[in-house]
């Protein structure tokens, strides 16, 4: 067993750019054969922008999974049956399209106020509350529309076409509320002006997802149920 | 823009419970995947004590289970449930959690240069969310009657009927699902930590080809744990649902159980064997990959020179991972589905033996020629590759639908798999515990005890697991709990032999936690880098690394992480950290 006692190398700070911190390592090898450190002109994106993408991926294979057991489930016996999709279903649709509309109005907004653009008399919080009240009424709405089928008998149970109904929009719904949290987590830190320009595109990448992802699931049921 | 913007823990709960620190939750993570390991070897005595002396009674056991083992004898039915349990806390709690949770969350960042992950929070919920599951599934001993009985898959219709179907298959079932659930969350919450910390946090000058193979498996089975987890957790919700509500996902029409007529219709039993081997063939990849990595940067510094090649480890681990989506229908090859889809599962199942074929040939390739410091580590890390080699053999033979057909769900499926994934995956975790405690703790640990340790439960593994095979080309079946059959009577000596072999490879073990719990107070002082390694792990200011790390002064990458075989100030190898220029050889562009 080696236990040669060894000092690590003392890192010369002289040789390193002003601006110390972690996450520039980049995609490619950027120190030359010399063992010289070049200074670094591109750093890599924040960590907020690649999450995110990690956690709509995981969202799509969640869906996926799901429309398959859909697919599959449909295929294996003869008992589904078809039912009509309540009509504000379509309303909520255009709820959540438009708070995607209005959430990209705020993030410009936010953008030009962070930027010192505008005067600080404007409030660039107004259009996220907008998107926040749609996205709260979009859930509403879907409550609505459970609603309405249950007074229809058609519960979680009745038949798997019904069953696929519950599960698919009360995971997306689920889904869109985090979204919401997402929202309100941008507001606070927009108030105490700590908001930083990551996080809320992050936000509005998983609002948007939510609305395709919705759309992508009405397609689904319409043409499946 | 510093990441870690968590200043350092004050208070004895923000320190060691509800710790934002990486490292704390890696050992956080290392504490749990022991204790389950030590129920799973236990539950795995029990199993085996019965198998051997089947009218054997266990004494005590009747004080966990009145109905399940009355007077300490097990009822066919507990030894289900007991194997369920085990199969599932250390398919879980153990082989994903410490190889890749545990030894992940407190390598990645450092190894790549970065103070802490992106997302403290979430990784404290990631390490939490899955101590709940831990306990949601432990539960399940002490409420109704017992532990679900469906082994680790589960397979519907009857984990999906209720308890009609046998003790522990209503409520120990949907206990056993919200675990998994919950797991499910926080190995997702896991994977979002550990890409961005891969991807974004990465110091001056690592490059990703300049990232050790460890961090390399471990990206890679971020990404896996990602897609897999994310398949298994709606599965499990449709089982909840079938359970509870009354739905009829997996249930098919006209099922009759017990005399009783399940009030299902419809359901697709498949459907629960494709939604759960999609996640199950990869969760094989995320228990052994990690210790793929572990093996490689353990053997490196234990050898002194790099591995033929660096690029090519990365791009067969690249290579299992992708493969390992293609090819789950290996799993159901009897199952009923249309016998051509078990020929397009089987091709991508031999062409999976390709890139583990060649990491094999690249371990002992690499060894050839070198002067092998044999240490506890790296004699762990042989036993890994000697366990992967030995088990992955039988994978040829089941590959072949042909073949598995009569070899499925014997003991021959048993062996390789505990060998292949279980004690492969294991011999990876003791390899980086021996090799990263110094680091961890800042003591040694006793080598002596470490090699004893090593050599028996390298030829105890091979004593018990070899031996299935046999079994199982003797037509052994799997699952029973006795063998009351005329052929298989004369099997019962050499179950006997195993069982004899088990309790001794188990209690071998606890050699390890002895060694593990002294050396942790009363080791001999570890220096900062005591295997004389590279990577950035070896360059902190103290040993173990301070909250954030590196202290003031981030790292910036020199060089390629293995630097063996050079001429430098330090000895034989040259730090990545260290700006001093060497001769490098065998550095790869």
């Amino acid at each position: 067993m080696a236990t040669t006692v060894h000092q690590p190398p003392q890192i010369d700070s002289g040789r390193l750019p002003e601006t110390s911190h972690s996450g520039n390592g980049g995609w490619r090898n950027l120190v030359p054969e010399d063992g010289d450190l070049r200074v670094v002109q591109h750093y890599s994106p924040p960590a907020s922008s690649t999450a995110i993408w990690v956690v709509l991926f995981a969202i799509t294979m969640m869906f996926a999974a799901l429309t398959s057991a859909l697919v599959v489930r449909k295929g294996a016996s003869l008992d589904w049956r078809h039912f009509t999709l309540p009509s504000i279903l379509y309303f909520n649709t255009v709820l959540l399209l438009v708070s995607s509309v209005t959430l990209e109005v705020s993030r410009r907004r936010v953008a030009t106020f962070m930027g010192g653009l505008r005067s600080q008399s404007e409030s660039p919080a107004r259009w996220l509350y907008v998107t926040l009240f749609l996205g709260l009424l979009f859930v509403a709405g879907q409550y609505i529309a459970w609603l309405q089928l249950s007074a229809q008998g058609v519960f979680l149970a009745t038949n798997p076409s019904s069953s696929f109904f519950y599960v698919l929009t009360a995971a997306h719904a689920l889904h869109v509320l985090g979204g919401l949290a997402g929202i309100v987590y941008v507001i606070r830190k927009l108030s105490k002006s700590v908001l930083r320009r990551s996080t809320l595109d992050a936000t509005a990448r998983y609002w948007h997802f939510m609305d395709v992802l919705w759309v992508y699931l009405l397609l689904l049921l319409w043409m499946k149920l | 823009m510093r990441y870690n913007t968590t200043p350092p823990p004050t208070t004895f709960i923000r320190k060691h419970v509800f710790s934002l620190d990486h490292k704390v939750i890696g050992k956080q993570y290392y504490a749990l995947a022991l204790l389950a390991a030590l129920v799973g070897m236990v539950l795995s005595w029990l199993m085996r004590i019965h198998l051997g002396w089947t009218a054997a009674a266990i004494p005590g056991l009747q004080l966990l289970s009145k109905d399940g083992a009355p007077g300490g004898v097990m009822t066919p039915e507990y030894y289900l449930q007991l194997m369920t349990m085990h199969g599932t806390i250390m398919v879980f709690f153990v082989l994903t959690t410490a190889p890749f949770a545990a030894f992940g969350n407190y390598f990645l960042p450092i190894q790549v240069g970065a103070e802490d992950m992106p997302f403290p929070h979430f990784n404290m919920m990631s390490f939490w969310v899955t101590f709940v599951g831990f306990l949601v599934l432990i539960a399940a001993f002490f409420v109704g009657d017992g532990p679900s009985l469906g082994g680790w898959t589960q397979y519907a219709p009857l984990s999906a009927v209720g308890s009609v179907a046998g003790p522990g298959e209503g409520t120990g079932t949907i206990l056993w699902a919200t675990s998994i659930a919950l797991f499910c969350v926080g190995q997702l919450l896991g994977a979002l930590n550990f890409i961005p910390t891969t991807l974004d946090l990465r110091a001056k000058g690592m490059s990703m080809m300049r990232m050790p193979l460890t961090v390399w498996g471990w990206f890679i089975t971020s990404c896996m744990g990602l897609t897999a987890f994310a398949v298994l957790m709606p599965a499990v919700i449709l089982l909840i649902l079938d359970h509870v509500a009354g739905t009829s996902f997996f249930v098919p029409s006209n099922l009759v159980i017990n005399d009783q007529l399940q009030p299902h219709s419809g359901g697709s039993t498949l459907l629960w064997q494709h939604l759960f081997w999609f996640f199950g063939h990869p969760e094989v990849y995320i228990a052994i990959v990690p210790g793929m990595g572990i093996v490689s940067h353990v053997l490196i510094t234990s050898m002194r020179k790099p591995m033929l090649s660096h690029r090519v480890i990365i791009y067969s681990m690249g290579a299992l991972a992708v493969l390992s989506y293609m090819v789950y229908g290996h799993h159901m090859f009897v199952s009923g589905m249309n016998p051509f889809s078990s020929l397009a599962f089987s091709f991508p199942t031999l062409v999976i033996t390709i890139p583990s074929t060649i990491l094999v040939l690249m371990w002992i390739g690499s060894l050839y020629g070198s002067k092998l410091r044999i240490t506890s580590a790296s004699l762990f890390a042989l036993g890994f590759v000697s366990m992967f080699v030995s088990g992955g053999v039988s994978g040829f033979f089941l590959a072949q639908p042909s073949i598995d057909i009569m070899l499925h769900a014997t003991y021959f499926v048993v062996g390789h798999f505990h060998m292949v994934m279980g004690v492969a995956a294991m011999f990876g975790i003791f390899s980086a515990t021996y090799f990263w405690f110094p680091k961890m703790t800042g003591r040694m640990m006793n080598e002596t005890l470490g090699k004893i340790h090593f050599w028996l439960s390298f030829v105890g593994t091979y004593c018990i697991f070899m031996p299935f095979h046999y079994l199982g080309m003797a037509g052994n079946v799997r699952r029973y709990s006795a063998f009351v059959v005329e052929y298989l009577q004369p099997l019962i000596p050499v179950h006997r032999f195993i069982t004899v072999a088990a309790l001794i490879t188990g209690a071998a073990q606890l050699i390890f936690v002895y060694n593990l719990i002294h050396s942790r107070f009363w080791g001999e002082p570890a220096p900062d880098n005591p295997w004389e390694g590279t990577s950035l792990e070896w360059s902190t200011p103290t040993t173990p690394p301070p909250h954030n790390n590196f202290g003031d002064h981030l790292p910036a990458v020199y060089h390629d992480p293995y630097q063996y075989g050079v001429k430098c100030s330090t000895g034989d190898y040259v730090m990545q950290a260290s700006p001093e220029q060497v001769a490098t050889v065998n550095e790869e562009k």
